[in-house]
Formats: structure tokens, sequence, C-alpha cells
């Protein structure tokens, strides 16, 4: 049952200001980089020359004697290896004696100033064995004797999953039509403003405390205590606010390990910011990803089957990867229904920057396929892709072929009101030549069910202390990476406690200071600390009501809180101010302070692999793109995007519209330039100017429409906004282009030359590469598996 | 390492540093002067984070050496409020969630201030020409658009009062 939806919100649901807003604008925002410390050196780094080689010699004794030198650092010195994921300690600070792509760190310096430390960078005498480089998944597959890492079940195989969901031959058999179509996604990258940096301090007290443009401090300090070798209560991480992220600042990095290790070798604070070819060769980006689909539809278009192939070029750590991959064929089934799936996928090293978590992780590469997919079926069969989306919607409550539980879904009213906006019925089709539109829909979860270490504590922490001037202060670990998550946890206790949100003090992304919150990715944020916060605040507003209920002679019930006041809600006169009442309850239960904190849902899903997918609820998104196609250059122009997404309930919609055009642009940027291709071990274009995204002059306009369906699960109903509504551009914009040209590209970016290809009839469409999946894991139908049972899920993703 | 000596107007206020004479504009006003509110976003003249205003218009300031600066007005970010009050730009941009993560703000800011002094009443296509070299990642430019666009109304009607 969806919640209620209250009428009496004076903060939730406005169109207010951020908390943050007034310094950013002021150039106030202290970002990584901009930190200066008293006796500060500086650290660069020497990365490999060479996509795959073996280091015969390091010898760093000219860089160690070159004048500003404080220190130097090689891979020996932390031994430790790391890495996001338990299952993928795959990394080193520095390398121990491989490296594996361009741009891999091998050594350190640390000097007085940053020039200094680059002349001495370029002291270094390194010298390398070269290996085979293996630069696609082709290679990587042929060359088993060539392994890039020594661990994977063979070759250069990181990790491969086959599932089956139900009978899908037995589909296959019932449908009416069957249709297979190959894709590719090529790889991009997040390309935030901000280039990552990193300040480490070693205090005479033994203590170390890093402030670094991070997404998920918790993880970072986990790592340094590994890899350090230090207890935990003895580092202090710090992430400041991100300068952009979409996941490229979710790895701990070797950087930040080497400024805290360089920190501690000369006793003085040391920084470092990545240039901007680091940043590019860092990556974490968007996987690409080859994808096979199969699926078998009755007359009227319902589906009976589908089969879904992926093989990712994982690039050359773990990093999120076995996430990743899991999430290339855990969301297909959460749209429409889909009775019987079979998912088998591939993750693949090669000698790249390690591919990771952009934006939808995982999950727009399989959406473009099966959205593109879905389209040239009802093309086939002669049905309207929307009507056949709003017909084939999974309904709230569905448990799916995959046991994904869908609770609510706004998908319909999504796609109803994307349609009716763009007049998608009288016009499609009729735009003239080389005009067209297209659709698409989607789903994103809202924070991951399970967390990335396996552990039974929250997901999310938050702490609130209120002092006897009514000054409230929130404490959380999550991280404000430019979406307004600082905002969020002050809207929430500013409703809660009758306050203005400006009232409300803000601390967040501090190990030291802030109780745990895994971090901000997965678009887990306003969910989990949204619920954190509420069951904090919903704690001291009783203390605090009871207070005022005895001094007003009201019952507690009848009080209001809000405006700064606690008023009888039959009569507004009988009042006091909030710092009154605190100072009131200060008085009756001693110092004021409270703690909520979340965790999901259990899954109902009983697979090993279930560990991916599950949410406390998916969002859901439908597009509508108009475009103009130029026959004779193949240029594509994005003339409008219509947009509705279901995001539960707007916690500010200012902001949820700020997240969607973002989305929006991301996509764009994704299906029409963006790509992190490589030549010879060497990124093609490792810079602003040449790795192509869309500028002011491309933006078309867009209409973005909120869609509320009062999620049980979410504070106040919201559901996630950041990732989801990215997904279904990429997709719009294929079936566009085929809307106005008639031609089908079916790889992303679609570039002019793509599209000059295919009406040339030379456009050759990708293929899968030579690789034979495992035997399927047959699960059974839910029914039939033991309830009682824990979950048996991956260890990859639940160790 | 051969150093300047330079004289340099920063938001109206003279200032003289000592400066490696091959450090760029940027680096002098982050590091010289601590004026941080000047971002970088590659270093090379190609996404317009850093851009500040000299002489009124915008320069990008990581290629831009502060020798040719001298005795000419720079304008940072921090130069745009006045005294505790932020310009209609700065106010806009907060009002309008036109800066999500901030860190391209401060060029937006200045190319807008640019542009406003020279247009006070823009269409959105010379809006969006006039920020086509600065990039943002978050808000897909939008938000930026209407803040321009309510900041320079809000001017216009400042303007009008005065006069």
């Amino acid at each position: 049952m969806p919640e209620e939806r209250r009428d009496d919100l004076t903060v939730i649901g406005r169109p207010l200001e951020k908390v943050d807003a007034a310094a950013k604008v002021a150039g106030q925002t202290l970002f990584a980089d901009d930190i200066v410390l008293a006796r500060m050196a500086y650290a660069r780094l020497l990365r490999s020359p060479h996509p795959h080689a073996r280091i015969r010699r390091l010898d760093l004794r000219r860089a160690a004697a070159h004048p500003g030198v404080l220190a130097t650092l090689v891979g020996s010195e932390l031994p430790i290896p790391f890495g996001i994921l338990p299952v993928s300690q795959d990394e080193h600070a520095l390398a121990l004696d491989t490296v594996r792509f361009v741009g891999d760190p091998v050594a350190a310096v640390a000097a007085l100033d940053e020039e200094t430390a680059e002349e001495a960078v370029a002291l270094i005498d390194a010298d390398y064995e070269v290996l085979p480089a293996l630069m696609t998944i082709e290679e990587a597959l042929a060359r088993e004797d060539a392994r890039i890492h020594a661990y994977g079940p063979r070759g250069n195989v990181h990790k491969e999953v086959s599932f089956d969901f139900g009978d899908v031959e037995e589909g296959f058999r019932q449908a009416d039509h069957v249709r297979e179509d190959t894709f590719f996604f090529e790889g991009n990258t997040h390309l935030p403003l901000e280039q990552h940096a990193a300040v480490g301090v070693f205090g005479p007290d033994g203590k170390l405390t890093l402030w670094s443009s991070t997404q998920t401090p918790h993880y970072v300090h986990r790592a340094l205590a590994k890899v350090l070798e230090m207890p935990p209560a003895h580092i202090r991480v710090i992430a400041t606010p991100n300068g952009g992220g979409f996941g490229g600042k979710s790895d701990p990095f070797g950087h930040e390990i080497v400024v805290c290790k360089l920190a501690m070798k000369t006793g003085r604070p040391v920084k470092a910011t990545l240039t901007r070819e680091e940043v590019f060769y860092c990556h974490r980006g968007r996987h690409p990803v080859r994808m096979w689909i199969k699926t078998g539809v009755k007359q009227d278009g319902s589906i009976t089957a589908m089969h879904f192939r992926s093989a990712l070029d994982g690039g050359a750590y773990g990093s999120y990867g076995v996430a990743s991959l899991y999430y290339t064929g855990a969301l297909q089934t959460v749209t429409y229904e889909v009775p019987r799936y079979r998912f088998e996928g591939v993750r693949v090293f090669t000698n790249k920057p390690p591919c990771g978590p952009k934006r939808g992780h995982g999950t727009p590469q399989p959406r473009y396929a099966l959205e593109c997919h879905i389209d040239r079926i009802c093309h086939d069969l002669g049905l309207d892709p929307a009507a056949w989306r709003r017909r084939h919607a999974v309904a709230p409550g569905t448990v799916t072929a995959n046991q994904m539980e869908v609770r609510t879904t706004g998908l319909r009213e999504c796609l109803d009101r994307v349609v009716e906006r763009s007049g998608w019925g009288e016009r499609r089709g009729r735009l003239g030549p080389g005009r067209g539109l297209g659709l698409a829909a989607s789903a994103y979860i809202s924070g991951a069910g399970l967390p990335i270490y396996w552990n039974a504590m929250p997901h999310s922490g938050v702490q609130i202390k209120v002092d006897r001037g009514g000054g409230v202060t929130v404490f959380c670990g999550s991280t404000d990476i430019g979406q307004g998550s600082d905002s969020v946890l002050a809207y929430v206790v500013a409703e809660e406690l009758g306050v203005a949100p400006k009232d409300v003090r803000v601390v967040t992304a501090d190990t030291d200071l802030t109780p745990v919150d895994l971090g901000s990715y997965s678009s887990r944020v306003t969910l989990m600390t949204g619920n954190a916060a509420l069951e904090a605040a919903r704690k001291l507003r009783a203390l605090i009501l009871d207070a005022a209920a005895k001094r007003l002679a009201v019952p507690a019930g009848r009080l209001r809180a809000s405006g700064g006041r606690i008023a009888d809600g039959a009569d507004a006169a009988r009042s006091l101010s909030f710092a009154e009442a605190a100072a009131l309850a200060e008085a009756e239960h001693g110092t004021l302070g409270a703690v909520g904190s979340y965790t999901p849902p259990r899954s109902v899903a009983r697979w090993k692999g279930a560990g991916v997918g599950p949410t406390p609820t998916y969002s859901y998104s439908a597009c509508v793109v108009e475009l103009s196609a130029d026959r004779e250059t193949g240029l594509l122009r994005v003339d409008k995007v219509w947009i509705a997404h279901d995001v539960g309930r707007s916690i500010n919609p200012l902001l949820v519209i700020g997240q969607v055009e973002g989305s929006v642009y991301m996509g764009l940027g994704e299906v029409l330039m963006e790509e992190q291709a490589f030549r010879r071990g060497l990124h093609k274009i490792p810079s602003m100017l040449e790795y192509k995204s869309p500028t002011t002059l491309e933006m078309p306009p867009v209409e973005s429409i909120l869609v509320e369906t009062l999620d049980p699960e979410g504070p106040y109903g919201a559901k996630e906004c950041g990732q989801g509504p990215l997904l279904p551009v990429i997709p719009a914009v294929a079936n566009a282009l085929f809307d106005a040209l008639g031609v089908h590209v079916s790889e992303v970016p679609i570039t002019p030359e793509k599209v000059m290809a295919a009406l040339e009839q030379r456009y050759r469409g990708p293929q899968m590469p030579p690789f034979t999946y495992p035997p399927a894991v047959v699960v059974p139908p839910l029914e039939a598996a033991q309830p009682a049972r824990a979950p048996d899920v991956d260890p990859a993703v639940r160790p | 390492m051969e150093r300047v000596r330079l004289r340099l107007s920063v938001n109206g206020e003279e200032r003289e540093v000592l400066a490696p004479v091959h450090h760029t504009l940027l680096e002098v006003l982050r590091e010289e002067l601590a004026l941080t509110g000047t971002k970088h976003g590659c270093e090379l003249g190609e996404c317009g984070t850093c851009t500040v205003l000299l002489d009124g218009r915008p320069v990008l300031s990581c290629v831009t050496l502060p020798v040719e600066c001298e005795g000419r007005p720079i304008t940072t970010v921090e130069g745009l409020a006045r005294g505790a009050e932020l310009h209609p730009l700065q106010q806009a941009f907060a009002e309008l969630g036109a800066a999500q993560c901030g860190y391209c703000t401060p060029g937006f800011l200045l190319v807008a201030e640019a542009l406003l002094r020279e247009k006070p009443a823009p269409s959105r296509l010379e809006i969006a020409e006039a920020l086509a070299g600065n990039l943002c990642r978050c808000t897909g430019y939008l938000k930026i658009f209407e803040a321009v666009e309510r900041a320079a109304e809000r001017m216009r009607g400042a303007e009008v009062a005065r006069a």
C-alpha cells in the first residue's frame, strides 16, 4: 500500500535552495585541492608508460637526491593489496612488479613544491620488460597463456555467470515470433570537472587524517587501515565536497594511500592532485559491453522468454566489476513481464584502465540493448512501442522471474505522461524526412539491498544533537557530490523538528565525527540517510513535544511543530519557541541527542548472485526524444526531450529536476559522442577538448515530469532520482534515429560515421566475442525454495 | 626558480606578489593570493572552469601569464559579491539549483557577468553561445540558463528602479 500523502509538510516537497548553495556560488566551498596546510609537501606519481610490463629495474636514487625532494616511495613499501570488493583485492597503491595499464602507478615522490616533485619523477630510472598487451575482449580470451591476473576461473576471465530462471527453451517454443539482436556499448568516462585530489596528515600523536575527493570515505577508511596496517580508530577520512563524482570517485585510489604513506615518511602534510590526463587513466567508468538478446513473443507482443548475454571489457583491475557484471543482467525483468529468463555474462581483464561504476552502474548498456530490441520487435509485429510498453509493464507487487520484488511502480504513468506531452500518437512517423521520435523506459535501484562487504550493520547512520539555543546539528557519513545529500538531511530534520533548514547545521563525511553511511553510490543516499534521519529526528521530536506539552498543558498529540514554534493545534496562541521547548526537554531528559539508522528490507531472492538487483524500491522513467538527422552528413541533433520520472515523492522538486536534467545531459553525451577508446594501449583522447562532451549549444530543451508513487519504504515516499533518468535517454535516441531515417545503428555512441555507414548499407553490426558461457545454474521458482533459509548469495557480492 | 615581482589589481585591491616567472594567472591567484574560488579542470584551456575577468572580459586563467595582467583589473568569483551581499547572478544560481557540485560555477558566473554587462537582455541562444566554452557535467546547463535569465531580469529591474 502506498503511503498516504501528508499535507501538513512545510519543508518537504518545496523547491528550496540547497543548504550549501551560497558557499558554492561565492566560491567558498573548499574542495580537496583548495586545502593548504603549513609545511605541506606535494606528491607526484610515476605512472606506467606501457599497457602491460614487468618492472625490471626501479631506481629512485637520482630522484631522492634532487634538491627539494623530501621522500620517495615504491610499491614494496605498501605490499598489501586492496580493492573495493572483498573478492577483487587486486590493486596495489604502487605496482609491486607488474604494471597492467598505461597509467598504473609505479612510484611516488614528495617534494617542497609540485614542480620539484614532477622534476624528480622524471629522474626515476624505471626499466620494463614489455609483456603482451591484451586490448580487446577477443585478445584477452584468446591469450590464455598471457594472464593479466593470477586469479579468476581461467585465462583472463575475471568472472563468468550463467543462470536459468524458468525454462526459456520452452518459452521460445511457445512464441509466435522470436527475435535476436546484438549490440555494443562503447565505454565512456565520468569526466568530473574536479580532478581527484587528496591531502594526508600524520600527526605526532600517531594518528592519520586524509582529506580526499571521494564518494566513499568509509571504504577508503577500510582500505587505508588494511594497507597501512593501522587500527581504523587511528585513521580519520574526511571526504571533501566532490566537484562531480558520477561514480568516478567511488573506489579507493593509489594516490590516496600514497599521500598518507608519504605523510608518515616525511612528518608533513602531503597533497596530490591528479592531472586531467591522470583522471582519464584512473577511469573506473562505463564498461564497454557486447550484448546479445533473444526474445520470444506471442502475436499480441507478450513475452514468453528472454535470453540475455553480456561480455564486459573490464580493463586491468577488478574494481566494482563483479557487481557491474551482475547488473548487466539484473534489471531486464523489472520493467516488462518476462516469465522465463536466462542470463549469461562474462567480465574479462584487458590492459586498459579499470572500468567500474558510472551513473547507472552496469544497467545503461543492457537497458539500451533491451529498449532498442523491444522497439524492433514492435516494428516486426506492427505494434505501437508506447502501447506495448504500457500493456506489458510490470504491475506493483510483482516478484519477477529472477526474484526481484517490485513494490511500487509509476512506469505506466511515466509512459502516459511523456506520450501525452510529446504528442507521440499524432506526431510519430509524421514529422517529415529526417526527423523522428523515439521512446524508451527504464528502472533503477534506490540503493542496493546489500552492502559491499558482508556485515549485519546498518547501511546508514545519523546522529542529531540539539543545543540549548535551539541549534540542531545533524551528523552523517554521507558525501555531498553535488546531488544535494547534505540538504536532504537538513530538510528531513527541519521538517520533523519544525525548524527552518537554515537552522540545521549538517556535518557529513568525516569518519571521526559521523556515523557510517556507506557512500554516495547506487542511488542510495536519499532513501537510506533520509530514513535514518527520520528515525533520529522523530525520537528527538517526541522528547521535545513531551516537554512542551507539559509546559503548555496540552496533550502532546495535539501539538504542531513548524516555523520554529511548537503550538497547540487547537489554539495557536498556546505556543513555545523551539528553543524554549528544547531547553525544557534538556532540563527533563538531560543532554538532547538521538541516533537513527537504516538497513534495507531483506530481499525475497534466494539464489547465489541475488546480492545485485534487490533494492528497497525501484524508480521508473520514460523518455521521448525528438531528433533531426542529416542524411548527407549523418549528424544527429536532438531537438527536444520529454522525460517522466517516478521519484516516489520529491523531497525537493528543484533538486530532483536538476538530477533529471543532468541525467538527460549525460545520457545524450553517451549516445551521441562520448567514448573512452584506446589505440595501442593509449587513450585516444585523454583531454577535455578531444573527449567530446555536450556543450551549452548541444543541450536541447527538456521537459521534466515528476511522477509520485509515495513508496512505503522511502522517506515521505521518496525514491532515487540521480541515476535512473539517464537510462531511457540513450535508447530513446537510437529509436528516434530509426523513426527519422529508417536505419539501425546497434552501437553507442551513434556517431555520424556510423549513421552514414548504415545509410549506405555498409554498416556491419557488432559481434559477440567467441566465448562459451558456463553451464547454467538452474534457479528454482521462489515457491519451491526454502523461505526460512538464509539468502545464499554469491560471496563475490556478499562474502 | 626565477621569480618575478607582479603588481596585480585583483577585485579592486592592489596586490604585489613574487611568483615563479612561468606560473600562470591561475596559479598566482590560487597559490600566491589564496583566492581558491578560481578552480581548474584541465589546466590546458579546454574546460572554462578557471575563467576570470580581465578588463571585464572572460579569460582562461590557466593559459594567461600574469605579467600580461599588470595594471589591468582582474575579477575573480570572490570579487562578485558586494560585501556580504551576493551578486544577482550568484543569488539566482543558488536559488535555482544552477550550482550542483559547484566546481564549474565560478567560471560560469564570471562569463555570465561579462555577458550581462554587454547585453542586459540576452536571448536563450545568446546565453548558450556566451557560455559554450564552459563545461558543466552536473546540470545539463538548463538551470544555468534559467539563472542567467532570472539575474538579467532582476538587474534590469534594479536599473529601472535607479533611473
